[in-house]
């Protein structure tokens, strides 16, 4: 039934992890994650759907802008955040990669930017430059100049494609 | 940024989003992707007292060629429809059009219902709607009814739903005989929106001349128009780039030109001309 409400109860599966928070309806949900959950990896950067900071990933597969939808709109969904996609010890590839080819500066756009390269190597693993640069056009970094993140994004499918021949190096 | 504080129903089915409205009162809006209602509330453009949710409404969402048309689900959003072969293969023009839509993240969550309905006058799909003579379906308490995209878009961000209907589908017809068609715009550098998007549909008869033809314009005024003048003068003549050109001169004729900080009036009317060109150029040349 359709219940209205200016306070409600939202169920998320989190990196893995069912959660349960009580929040306004207003809520945006990047200040949900970041405020209610402590996943401060969400960043906020521009608060207006342009400059891609606060990307997470819907449902494993959808890259969305969580400063644009409402906490209580994914209620009985699944969100991956930058926490969820690797570990320091163990970092994803993509991580790994943004890592190997210095495809960050300030790090600020880094958790949306990387969550938005996982949602294009899923649908195109093997994706151009210009590819990347069109699957990226929503993500703005200020500092790298995208050139060592497109470095990056190659190297990163080049890694998840073949899992066991690719070895990085960190120094 | 912070909305204003609002009523939140979240409906499992068209009855329920009805019943929903009818508590929550005539101001309630809808929300689909929200992608450009969600900012303007931010902004406290606007402040509807109720939002009434649709994205899990069943059957709302998804693409069908069928007979009568490609139908679309008003749910269905943007990079499905870019990215869908039965729209490619039906209407290139109208899945470049979505492809062109913000960038990814908005379009995997804006709707082509909700970008109707919201008819913002530099939005891309009103001008492929209105270029297609597409169907759109409403329902309401009352029942269902069809509005032609031509008698939908009445007014700046103002459309032929009154209140209490919802956008659900989208008809478009399927071409018949020697057509091609094309969108392109000059997007705004900062934003994507269209300053000037051009929609146009070419037919050639046996003859090699233009049979119909049909362009839809949009960032160009306070809504979006067909640019009829242009089309009239088109049908019976050679698709020659000197008729397109001199064709071309009337594509405001059927508008106020706007003006902003970023294109003055002089602007706007040079790039409507041009893009009317090349769009209509690209719609013939994609002729089989």
């Amino acid at each position: 039934m359709a219940v209205s409400s200016t306070q409600v109860s939202v169920h998320v599966k989190i990196n893995g992890q069912e959660i349960t928070k009580e929040c306004e309806v207003r809520t945006l949900l990047a200040y949900f994650l970041r405020e209610q959950l402590g996943l401060t990896g969400v960043h906020v950067g521009c608060d207006t759907t342009s400059c891609g900071a606060c990307t997470v990933l819907l449902d494993g597969k959808t890259a969305i802008k969580s400063c644009t939808v409402f906490a209580p709109q994914v209620d009985g969904h699944e969100l991956l955040t930058v926490e969820g996609l690797g570990e320091a010890d163990h970092l994803h590839p993509i991580q790994q990669a943004f890592w190997d080819c210095h495809a960050l500066q300030c790090g600020y756009c880094t958790p949306g930017m990387e969550l938005a390269v996982l949602a294009l190597l899923q649908r195109n693993p093997n994706p151009t430059d210009e590819e990347i640069r069109f699957g990226l056009s929503g993500n703005l970094c200020r500092c790298t100049g995208y050139k060592n993140i497109v470095k990056a994004v190659h190297q990163a499918a080049e890694i998840m494609n073949h899992p066991s021949t690719s070895q990085s190096v960190t120094l | 940024m912070i909305p204003a504080a609002f009523d939140y129903y979240r409906a499992k089915s068209i009855q329920e989003a009805f019943f929903a409205k009818q508590q929550a009162g005539a101001d309630a809006k809808w929300i689909a992707g929200g992608h450009s209602l969600l900012p303007m509330m931010k902004l406290r453009l606007a402040t509807p007292p109720a939002l009434i949710d649709i994205n899990e409404i069943d059957g709302l969402s998804g693409i069908r060629l069928q007979a009568d048309g490609l139908v679309i689900g008003a749910l269905t959003h943007h990079a499905e429809i870019a990215h869908s072969e039965e729209v490619v293969r039906t209407w290139p023009l109208l899945a470049q059009a979505a492809g062109l839509i913000g960038d990814r993240q908005v379009r995997n969550r804006g709707t082509i219902g909700g970008n109707l309905a919201h008819a913002d006058p530099a939005s891309d799909l009103p001008a492929v709607a209105l270029a297609l003579e597409a169907t759109l379906v409403a329902e309401g308490p009352s029942g269902r009814r069809e509005i032609p995209a031509s008698e939908f878009f009445v007014g700046p961000m103002t459309t032929a739903l009154s209140d209490d209907e919802l956008l659900t589908q989208v008809r478009f017809p399927v071409p018949s005989g020697k057509v091609g068609s094309f969108y392109c715009k000059y997007p705004h550098p900062a934003s994507g929106y269209a300053v000037v998007g051009v929609a146009a549909v070419a037919q050639l008869g046996p003859d090699g001349k233009f049979q119909a033809v049909r362009v839809g314009v949009t960032g160009v005024g306070m809504w979006a128009y067909r640019a009829e003048t242009t089309e009239k003068e088109l049908v019976g003549k050679l698709p020659t780039q000197e008729n397109i050109a001199s064709a071309a001169q009337h594509a405001v004729d059927e508008t106020d030109v706007s003006q902003d900080l970023f294109a003055s009036e002089q602007y706007r009317t040079h790039l409507a001309a041009l893009y009317t060109v090349k769009a209509l150029q690209a719609a013939v040349q994609a002729i089989q």
